[in-house]
């Protein structure tokens, strides 16, 4: 089939499920089944696309044009690619364990919250595919949009709450600051294409490029980037699955994608390199990696633990653009999938605890791996590679910014790097010690049985998941490298 | 008229070149064949057909102009200046499309909303002022007769006050802002024609092409300076310019829920043409005066509008009143496009024109739904009212987000196009205080989209979706506000068209107009 096919059929898979959950919503076992069928005909569409286009560039897919020369069109690259495998390869499992996880906590309106999630899917391929700034906005608002009522689903004062911090900065930095960006930069250069080496190039000089920098790092929301991470937080009052997913994965990953293809597709890393316009950058992600890792360790909260620890690990992505190195770029773009994996898993985990015990906080859950031994096995494999340990993915790609950070000559960006790893040990395995070495002296595990296996298989297979990364990582380097170019780093 | 083929032939062209004089007509002579037939069962039958008749010549006078040329037409077969002359050029035929294409579109709405809001014996009556209203925007915005548009511009508005006090039936507060309304109006009518006088004192002419003719070259005239002064003012009135809002809210919030959306997406948009019109058009102050009074005097009072008026919608209660004041606040958008005074500020202030017209079409359309069920507009009212009416509740979703300008709607084309005018202009801080505008209305949009998703259910509403007739028009509105964020070729095409034609200032008098016309009663 035609890549332009494909690259519709796995936006239309996503929002057809989302149609078909309105439509059946008054049979649940016929909905979800249909939902789960669509996502993997979405993830059989995308390895489709893999399959024609491989690492290479496809043509570019237009819509529709917009403005002069600016369409809304799609065009398939490695970055987008795995990116886009990532969220829907995800997406089948969310939901086999989002099925499990509404049906055990009682939650209401299901069709809505499925209908949605479906919805932020087909966007996050959007944004995936997007072939221009302006396609890309398109598709990461409607990210924002869809994912409010996920929020907000609880509808209690707290989940209320919770939804208007996370609307008020992704909308309001998406607005204000980005949205300005992308038209600055469209008057400057009369266009707003992906292009190899950047479109800026030769069209910015001196104080304008870091300034223009900035309008992208802080408007991009979604990469969390210190002091606008607010928000995911805050969006921990949704139920797991969206924590897990779309906290981990979908959302917050196309904050970062975002962020990398500004900086290799519109900047260029010759200008950024060239103009050291980035440095500033390198200096506040180093500081949201630390500061967020930091405060990971102080809550108590399991979610909210995990929530700044991806905003800690975002950092990690944001760095690797922020190097303006070649290894830096790969390191950003592994980390993408490397850190999905582990992240969800973890969040998958703190779910199915949550569904078995009803338990939210680190505190409580002393002694509760011995009744649970496979949601906290697979909790202690994510951790291992958040961390960055062999044999699992984390390690790629925390090795890969290490060297990009090298080659950058950055002392600091290593330093901020191996800090954070230490952080991670502390915050990460507590949780796992606790809860699978000592004995609780009010014995919780009373009554507790592992989480159902529609909660805690999902898990397990994305954690064997982490192990294989491991083996495939020189693979995925492989794969992106077209992205900066031919050359090794 | 001797062969019967060449006759036939003569007559077709004839009927083509009418066009800008039945464009007007049309309406004008449904308003009355309405009431005399006295069969009120024909009342809406006829309006519609008017309605539909009228948006036949806007669109064919769309397709004329788009090519940048105007059609002139003689009344009377009397020439100019001493005659009426019609003149359509793209700026005019795209605002007579938004009009007659609006009416058209709510007309289903208009039924269903009337019959339950306005008793019966009243309803021929309503449609004969209906249309006449229409008819009045209609006429301001196709004539070239600089007193013509005051002549036209009273017969709308006086429909309009006629109107807005129907809504008496429901409440009786309806009576004082529509008396409220027709002072203003007037005023505003009044200094109008001051203007109008002063121009004719000065030129003796009111033919608007002749007077730029005359007064070209003469800034230091203080009588022209005057005559603008006026007329600005005057229908900055008729805008509802912050701070010459102050009918404005209240006329929307009381008037019948079908008058609010025909006020809404016509009426003020007509008075920023006849803006444009005199602005550009007839005292083209690159050669009359400084452009610096349009960047000293429009741009602050756009500024004031966007954010005090968005501030007020932030801290309202009641949908209807919060609707009224962001268009207030939009119209702030409008006028900051002409303030830019480059193509493509003005081009934004030509689609906003437009797509904003649609949104606020769509947003009332959903309000006076809510209405039906609810018995009111207040928040409290409607709480919870997304589960029991979602089509209804989904165009409030849409519509508000176009009202913000997320993309994928037409609302975000027009901030597109006046955060690039800004950008072009070099002022970059312009563009930030277009943005963090724009903020404010997400506050204001998610406010009532918390209040309807979120709410507990209301008491005494009744939970039932909205009838065809209301949801059908509404979400032709609401599909719309996504078919122009994704297809701008008419209405970015049109307002570029325009926006040029407007800054390309006068087009003189025309000896030989475009289309041959004139003669024929």
């Amino acid at each position: 089939m035609d890549v332009a096919v494909l690259v519709f059929l796995a936006i239309l898979f996503p929002t057809l499920a989302s149609v078909t959950n309105m439509a059946y919503r008054n049979n649940p076992n016929l909905r979800d089944s249909v939902t789960f069928v669509c996502a993997i005909l979405a993830f059989a569409c995308i390895l489709g696309i893999l399959n024609i286009v491989g690492s290479g560039i496809s043509e570019e897919i237009v819509l529709t044009e917009v403005f002069e020369g600016l369409d809304i069109a799609f065009r398939v690259e490695p970055l987008g690619l795995l990116f886009a495998m990532v969220a829907s390869g995800l997406w089948g499992i969310t939901h086999v364990y989002a099925i499990g996880y509404m049906r055990g906590n009682n939650e209401k309106n299901h069709p809505r919250f499925f209908a949605c999630f479906s919805i932020a899917i087909a966007a996050a391929v959007g944004i995936a595919f997007s072939a221009n700034m302006l396609t890309l906005f398109l598709f990461y608002e409607l990210l924002t949009v869809s994912t409010y009522p996920l929020v907000a689903h609880k509808g209690n004062a707290k989940a209320v709450y919770g939804a208007r911090v996370y609307l008020a900065v992704l909308i309001g930095t998406s607005v204000a600051l980005l949205l300005t960006a992308v038209i600055w930069t469209y008057t400057l250069t009369g266009t707003l294409d992906f292009v190899q080496g950047g479109i800026l190039a030769g069209k910015v000089e001196g104080r304008i490029v870091p300034i223009l920098l900035g309008l992208y790092a802080f408007g991009i929301g979604k990469a969390a980037l210190m002091p606008f991470h607010k928000w995911l937080p805050s969006a921990m009052v949704a139920p797991t699955p969206v924590s897990a997913l779309l906290h981990a994965v979908a959302v917050v990953k196309a904050g970062v994608f975002t962020m990398l293809k500004v900086g290799v597709y519109i900047f260029g890393i010759e200008l950024l390199a060239d103009t050291g316009a980035s440095e500033w950058l390198m200096w506040v992600a180093a500081y949201s990696i630390i500061t967020a890792s930091i405060v990971a360790i102080m809550h108590d909260n399991l979610k909210r633990r995990l929530a700044y620890s991806t905003v800690s690990q975002l950092g990690y992505i944001t760095l690797g653009m922020a190097l303006a190195t070649k290894m830096g770029i790969l390191g950003g773009g592994l980390h993408i999938a490397m850190h999905a994996l582990g992240k969800i898993t973890l969040f998958m985990c703190a779910g199915a605890i949550y569904v078995a015990t009803r338990k939210t906080e680190i505190s409580q859950m002393t002694g509760l791996g011995q009744t649970m031994p496979v949601t906290f096995a697979a909790f202690g494999i994510g951790a291992l590679s958040i961390i960055g340990l062999p044999p699992l993915g984390g390690s790629w790609s925390k090795w890969a910014l290490i060297v990009g950070a090298a080659d950058a000559g950055q002392l600091i960006a290593i330093f901020a790097l191996m800090l954070s790893s230490i952080l991670n040990v502390a915050y990460l395995l507590p949780v796992v010690a606790k809860g699978a070495f000592l004995k609780s002296d009010d014995n919780p595990c009373k009554g507790v049985r592992e989480a159902p296996l529609f909660c805690c298989l999902p898990p397990a297979i994305t954690a064997v998941g982490c192990l294989a990364l491991f083996f495939w990582g020189g693979m995925l380097l492989d794969f992106l490298q077209p992205v900066v170019g031919d050359g090794h780093g | 008229m001797a062969g019967g083929t060449e006759a036939v032939a003569h007559q077709a062209l004839e009927m083509t070149d009418h066009l800008p004089v039945l464009q007007v007509l049309i309406p004008f002579i449904a308003a009355p064949l309405a009431v005399f037939l006295g069969v009120r069962s024909l009342a809406w039958p006829i309006a519609c057909a008017g309605a539909i008749a009228s948006l036949v010549c806007s669109v064919v006078l769309m397709l004329a102009t788009l090519d940048g040329s105007f059609i002139s037409y003689h009344l009377g077969g009397w020439a100019p200046p001493y005659g009426i002359e019609y003149r359509v050029d793209a700026a005019n035929a795209f605002v007579l499309l938004l009009i007659s294409a609006t009416a058209v579109v709510v007309m289903p709405f208009t039924k269903a909303s009337v019959d339950a809001e306005i008793p019966k014996k009243d309803h021929t009556l309503f449609y004969a002022c209906f249309m006449l209203c229409i008819t009045g925007l209609l006429g301001v915005v196709v004539t070239g007769d600089a007193f013509n548009v005051f002549v036209f511009l009273e017969i709308s508005s006086l429909s309009a006050y006629v109107l807005v006090s129907q809504g008496s039936h429901r409440d009786r507060r309806a009576l004082t802002v529509a008396y409220d309304y027709l002072l203003m109006g007037t005023i505003g009518a009044t200094f109008f024609v001051i203007g109008i006088g002063f121009l004719y004192m000065a030129t003796g002419t009111l033919n608007m092409a002749d007077i730029a003719d005359r007064i070209a070259g003469q800034g230091d005239n203080r009588t022209i300076q005057a005559a603008f002064a006026f007329i600005l003012v005057g229908m900055g009135l008729k805008v509802a310019i912050y701070p010459l809002h102050l009918w404005l809210p209240g006329a929307y919030n009381y008037a019948p829920s079908a008058v609010t959306v025909l006020l809404a997406a016509t009426a003020t948009k007509a008075a920023i043409y006849v803006v444009l019109r005199f602005t550009f058009s007839v005292f083209q102050p690159e050669f009359t005066f400084d452009t610096n009074v349009l960047y000293w005097i429009i741009i602050p009072f756009a500024l004031l509008a966007m954010f005090a008026a968005s501030l007020i919608a932030v801290f309202q209660t009641n949908f209807k009143r919060m609707l009224a004041y962001s268009s207030i606040a939009q119209i702030g958008y409008m006028l900051l496009g002409i303030g830019f005074f480059n193509l493509s500020g003005l081009t934004a202030t030509m689609v906003h024109l437009f797509n904003h017209s649609i949104t606020k079409a769509a947003l009332f359309m959903a309000v006076g739904a809510l209405v039906l069920r609810s018995g009111s507009t207040f928040y409290d009212r409607i709480r919870g009212m997304g589960k029991s009416m979602p089509l209804t509740s989904a165009v409030v979703v849409i519509g508000g987000l176009s009202l913000i300008g997320i993309p994928g709607t037409a609302g975000f084309v027009s901030k597109w196009m006046l955060v690039q005018a800004a950008f072009e202009l070099g002022w970059w801080w312009m563009a930030l205080l277009i943005v963090a505008s724009s903020l404010l209305a997400v506050i204001y949009v998610w406010r009532v989209l918390e209040v309807l998703y979120l709410g507990d259910t209301a008491e005494g509403a009744q939970h039932k979706e909205a009838p065809m007739m209301m949801a059908g028009p509404m979400w032709v509105a609401a599909l719309a506000c996504i078919w122009f964020g994704f297809d701008t070729s008419l209405t970015l095409e049109a307002s570029r068209v325009a926006a040029n034609g407007l800054l390309s200032g006068n087009a003189g008098m025309a000896p030989v107009p475009t289309t041959a016309a004139g003669g024929g009663h």
